[in-house]
């Protein structure tokens, strides 16, 4: 029974508040190119996933909070959560710095060049949901 | 059987848990036996003289007493009657009540009698895994004769099949340092986390604190250990900060220092739960950290025929003793490879139960508790193993043992002594409980000290103390749990409050212990001699041999293959000594052998208090519409639609229920009906990219639909199977009302939510629920506009101004509507939605309106006929998850100008358009009033028996009294290319109906009806 804290309200809840959305950064093939999937390529977009042993890289959705979804990174082993950052960002540079495997090479990928999403800033868990939860009791005051 | 005097009298001075002045009276078996207050069934039984309290799962041998609590293995009973049977429970954990019922299983016609026994007899069949090379031939036996067969012999108590009238309740927590066990290393972990302020809760599965505290040996703080359990008892029921649960077992560590804990409320005194209280209670607990005092197990050993009644562990017979002032017997001998048999034997000589010799593998004995022993006067007899019993007929009860010399690598005992005997104390050595350490990851090392398993490294806030850590000396266990408490504390932080004393500890060391697997048996190795191990599941050391020699050489095959440690009891006692014999036959030492898995629970919890209060009418939410109260009252049939209730048919008197639907059906179809739709979907759609995300989300093109215009939609999942469907209506430029199926309402929002935050995050629409907000009838049939002509509107409903699949909005008989010109039914069809809150008053009105017409509320089962006579597909029905809008013939509704949409590009793969796919098609059995069963299959050929090649299934059946017939929807491969062909579907029973596949679409083919 995971405790996860959603990053966009700071909501702490048991994993049964959540709705785990399976592996994060997949890239649709149609969005971008929709006459030129070859049918592997779409094979792989429907079926084949990351399995590591260690740090992995999740969706999830705050279900029975804010409903939006966010992206977690997971240690597989210990079942921790090492960063919370937003859906459209990619990991904290430190925390992507840490995958290792299949991961590594996608970041690799992701990050060569001109980057496409920004890296989320790196910082420590947490504080970006505490100051969330800083504010929520001062908007619930105004209505 | 009648008994000896096994209660010890009050002079003896024992008896700790009893009160011999509040005597009980209770049954067992149906046979009226009485005890004391304080008693267990187990101590009761056994002090009214009866050994045999159960018989073994396999063999049916009779089996008494061996465990001290929760890991027995034999002494299964159930308890109570009727809902609140519960079978299964260790004898030696359940409390004596006024009138408790206890019987005894897996034995007929009954315990001291038992057919069974007949499997012992052939017990050379039996061996581990043997029905795995059994029951093969003849296979017309499988289904008639073995399994019947099996299915009565197996299994070990038998559950209540009445509905349990008792509540359950759950609690959940949030503590600083949570202590799983009340021994003495606990309660010292405890005082200490209590006294640095921290909110600690210590949980113990037995009804006292204390663990083995009273039948052990050792000072703390210059009292008796009871002593001191008793003072910190009382320290903590005033401190405030400490919670104590007992009769709780902390049955499963889980993620982030999550821990459940199942409570035995009610079950030792009917009077609470006479009283109202639950009769278990689940705890569920996050803890800050978590300290693991759980103790540890003492094991048996292996010897030829160990497991006679009259045979338990040493611990067991000084509990009896100790506890309850039972005997476990009138002249008993110890056998041990270590210290702790001594301090049983002098306890049982202390208390006046004749031992007549100490029997220890161990060549040297010099500890202080040996001499102690023999200054006592009691016979030592070392460098000796047990290498056989002689027993009463029957086995019933042990009458002497036969001692042989023992050493390491001995084989075959050749010389032998008879003593007589009526009860053997045996101790092999002791486990650390590691099981809760293990179920979320964490790591054991086998200590050769010990020679067993103990914790080693885990990745959570969570610690071991005492001799669950492999620490059997009492200074070490209590000093180890103190400074686990304070480690624990610190750990948290805060303010640290003034600390508690260390308790100090005065206690002898014990000797070494001497493993042995083993004990070689009297006369032809394993001829009748059987060595057990797990003793639930009746698994020998001959067992554990052949499955090495077999193959099933890794320890997780070896389990499996021979259900080692796979009962109720989940190994406690059989883990290690079956790595032993593991061990002795491959030469492979223990640790490179390894574990299996533990998971929780750790013992047995009940299903009660799993449920908790969601039973019954809390069990699930049951969503209403407005219009429920009168669907009630006009005697609805309910049908369940996810948590909605629909009217699946409104009986009137003197109707079957296919009565009351034939005449809705034929209702709709020549007068005017009315149907309660408010369960479907809706969703609205507004924003400047609204137009763009249902191009996205449904096959078919939803950016051309017209202002105030309708359309059918088609949604498939991105593999291209069809996922939802509705009509979606564009009610501005900027502004759509999507309509879903009634079980799909909150999916799609979701999948709608997904996609706009996860993917096409630039588009800039909203989408809200507002499936609830709206009642919404189908008001349909020919004289439908009539019926509607009769209330005040400020609508234009002529045939004219207001055309099929279109959309106005205004007000009828007086209330704000929005009215779709839509049909399901392929009549003359207005859907009417209106704010729910105006719901029934509408309802009312329309139904008073049509009076004169004859107007009839239909319900799902009228409408789901009405829509297939007119071919139009349900999804779920038609579709399963694997079917393509090509396979339902609906290839018009996919796009071919769109770009992109969801589901697009898997629906272009090869195979999903291939040769011999199951196509949609209608059904007319050669019978008319045949009607198919849902679900039957069709077959290529009929055969007299299976197997048939099967081409496909019926997805939707009914009578059709329109056509007066009964039609059919089915799936067949290649279904449109076989128009006219008779296809079989051989039904259960053996009757073959056969249907000519036709058009599915079976009445007004054209759509006029709807069209007028």
């Amino acid at each position: 029974m995971l405790i996860i804290q959603c990053p966009v309200c700071g909501a702490e809840g048991d994993e049964t508040d959540f709705h785990c959305g399976g592996q994060a950064h997949i890239a649709r093939p149609a969005t971008s190119d929709p006459d030129n999937i070859a049918d592997g390529e779409q094979r792989d977009y429907l079926f084949m996933r990351f399995n590591p042993k260690g740090l992995h890289f999740e969706r999830w959705r705050c279900d029975r909070g804010c409903g939006k979804w966010f992206h977690a990174a997971r240690d597989t082993v210990s079942l921790d959560f090492k960063a919370y950052y937003g859906i459209t960002e990619l990991p904290p540079a430190d925390v992507m710095k840490q995958a290792t495997g299949q991961w590594a090479d996608f970041f690799k990928k992701a990050t060569a060049g001109k980057p496409a999403v920004k890296e989320a800033a790196a910082k420590k868990i947490g504080a970006k949901a505490t100051a969330a939860r800083k504010t929520v009791p001062a908007k619930a005051k105004k209505s | 059987m009648t008994g000896k005097p096994y209660r010890l009298p009050e002079t003896a001075a024992r008896g700790s848990r009893i009160d011999r002045s509040r005597q009980i009276s209770f049954s067992f078996d149906g046979a009226r036996m009485t005890g004391f207050s304080g008693d267990t069934v187990a101590s009761a039984v056994l002090a009214g003289g009866r050994r045999v309290m159960g018989r073994s799962f396999k063999y049916h041998r009779p089996r008494g007493l061996i465990g001290l609590g929760s890991e027995e293995m034999n002494a299964l009973i159930g308890v109570g009657e009727g809902g609140r049977k519960e079978p299964n429970l260790r004898a030696t954990q359940v409390e004596l009540y006024d009138g408790l019922a206890a019987t005894s299983q897996n034995r007929w016609p009954n315990l001291d009698f038992d057919i069974g026994i007949i499997n012992n007899k052939f017990s050379r069949f039996l061996p581990g895994g043997f029905y795995y090379k059994t029951f093969m031939w003849p296979r017309s036996f499988w289904e008639k004769v073995y399994e019947p067969f099996i299915r009565n012999a197996a299994g070990l108590g038998e559950a209540a099949r009445e509905h349990d009238p008792d509540t359950y309740e759950q609690m959940h927590v949030h503590v600083d340092v949570l202590v799983v066990g009340g021994g003495v290393s606990g309660i010292a972990a405890a005082q200490a986390a209590a006294a640095s302020g921290k909110r600690v809760m210590l949980a113990d599965e037995n009804p006292v604190l204390g663990g083995v505290a009273d039948i052990s040996t050792g000072d703390i703080d210059g009292a008796s250990q009871t002593d001191w359990v008793a003072a910190r008892r009382a320290e903590f029921e005033t401190s405030g900060n400490c919670h104590v649960l007992t009769r709780t077992t902390v049955v499963g560590h889980y993620h982030h220092n999550y821990v459940l804990a199942a409570e035995r409320v009610c079950d030792h005194d009917p009077d609470l739960l006479a009283q109202g209280a639950p009769r278990h209670r689940l705890w569920k607990i996050r803890a800050g950290q978590i300290i693991v005092a759980s103790g540890a197990l003492e094991r048996p050993i292996a010897f030829a025929n160990n497991d006679r009644p009259g045979i338990m562990m040493a611990s067991a017979a000084r509990a009896m003793v100790e506890r309850y002032a039972t005997s476990p017997g009138m002249n008993g001998v110890i056998f041990t490879n270590n210290d702790d048999g001594y301090l049983t034997a002098l306890k049982l000589h202390d208390a006046g139960v004749a031992v007549s010799r100490i029997i220890d593998v161990r060549k040297d004995v010099p500890s202080a508790i040996a001499d102690a022993a023999r200054n006592a006067g009691l016979n030592v007899q070392a460098g000796a193993a047990i290498a056989g019993v002689e027993t009463t007929s029957g086995g019933k009860q042990i009458t002497a043992v036969k001692i042989a010399p023992y050493s390491v690598g001995r084989g075959r005992v050749v010389n032998e002594e008879r003593v007589d005997c009526d009860f053997v104390a045996v101790s092999g050595g002791y486990n650390p409980v590691v099981h809760l350490w293990c179920h979320n990851g964490g790591k054991l090392r086998f200590d050769d000290d010990i020679q067993s398993f103990r914790p080693d490294r885990h990745g959570d806030p969570i610690m071991v103390v005492g001799s669950a850590n492999g620490n059997f000396d009492l200074k070490a266990c209590v000093e180890e749990g103190f400074a686990g408490g304070e480690t624990a504390a610190k750990a948290l932080g805060g303010k640290a409050a003034k600390p508690a004393n260390k308790p100090m500890v005065k206690a002898e060391s014990a000797g070494p212990i001497e493993p042995i697997w083993f004990a070689p048996a009297t006369g032809k190795y394993n001829e009748g001699n059987k060595h057990f191990i797990d003793f639930q599941n009746d698994v020998t050391a001959a067992d554990l041999e052949l499955a090495q020699r077999e193959g099933y050489e890794s320890v997780e095959h070896t389990k499996r293959y021979t259900t080692l440690g796979m009962a109720t009891d989940q190994g406690k006692t059989s883990n290690i000594n079956g790595l032993g014999i593991i061990s002795d036959a491959t030469g492979k030492r223990i640790p490179e052998i390894g574990t299996t898995t533990f998971r929780p629970p750790y013992t047995p919890y009940s299903f009660g208090a799993i449920a908790g209060t969601k039973t019954g009418e809390l069990f699930l939410p049951v969503r209403r519409t407005a219009i429920y109260d009168w669907h009630r009252q006009q005697g609805a049939n309910w049908e369940p639609v996810g948590q909605w209730r629909r009217a699946y048919c409104y009986p009137q008197a003197g109707e079957t229920k296919q009565d009351a639907i034939n005449r809705e059906i034929l209702a709709v179809r020549n007068k005017v009906g009315l149907l309660d739709a408010s369960t479907l979907g809706k969703i609205e759609i507004k924003g400047p990219d609204a137009a763009k995300l249902l191009d996205l989300v449904y096959t078919n093109m939803f950016s051309t639909l017209k202002v105030g215009k309708a359309r059918y939609g088609l949604m498939m999942s991105e593999m291209g199977f069809l996922m939802d469907d509705g009509v979606t209506v564009r009610l501005g430029d900027d502004h759509y009302l999507m309509h879903t199926t009634s079980g799909g309402a909150d999916n799609i929002v979701a999948w709608l939510e997904e996609w706009l935050q996860t993917e096409w995050t630039s588009l800039k629409v909203f989408v809200t629920s507002v499936t609830e907000q709206w009642s919404q009838f189908a008001i349909a049939g020919p004289q439908a506009r009539t019926v509607l002509d009769k209330l005040d509107t400020d609508i234009d409903l002529s045939a004219e101004a207001f055309e099929f699949m279109s959309y106005r909005e205004g007000r009828l008989a007086g209330y704000p509507v929005r009215v779709f010109r839509i049909s399901f039914s392929g009549e003359l069809s207005y859907e009417i939605a209106t704010p729910s809150g105006y719901g029934r008053g509408l309802w009312d009105a329309l139904m008073q309106a049509g009076e004169s017409e004859g107007i009839t509320a239909y319900g799902t089962e009228a409408l789901h006929v009405l829509r297939a006579e007119k071919g139009f597909i349900v999804i779920g029905d038609e579709t399963d998850g694997t079917v393509t809008p090509h396979d339902v013939g609906m290839s018009w509704a996919v796009s071919k100008k769109k770009t992109d949409f969801i589901g697009k590009r898997s629906l272009e793969q090869a195979f999903l358009a291939s040769e011999g796919r199951k196509q949609l098609v209608g059904l007319l059995t050669t019978d008319p009033q045949e009607v198919l069963p849902d679900g039957a299959y069709a077959v290529e050929t009929v055969k007299s028996a299976p197997p048939m090649k099967m081409i496909g299934h019926v997805t939707s059946s009914y009578f059709s009294p329109t056509l007066q017939r009964s039609i059919a929807m089915a799936l067949i491969e290649g279904g449109k290319g076989k128009m006219g062909e008779t296809v079989s579907f051989p039904l259960e029973g053996g009757k073959t109906v056969e249907a000519v596949i036709s058009s599915p679409v079976f009445l007004d083919a054209e759509g006029k009806r709807q069209n007028v």
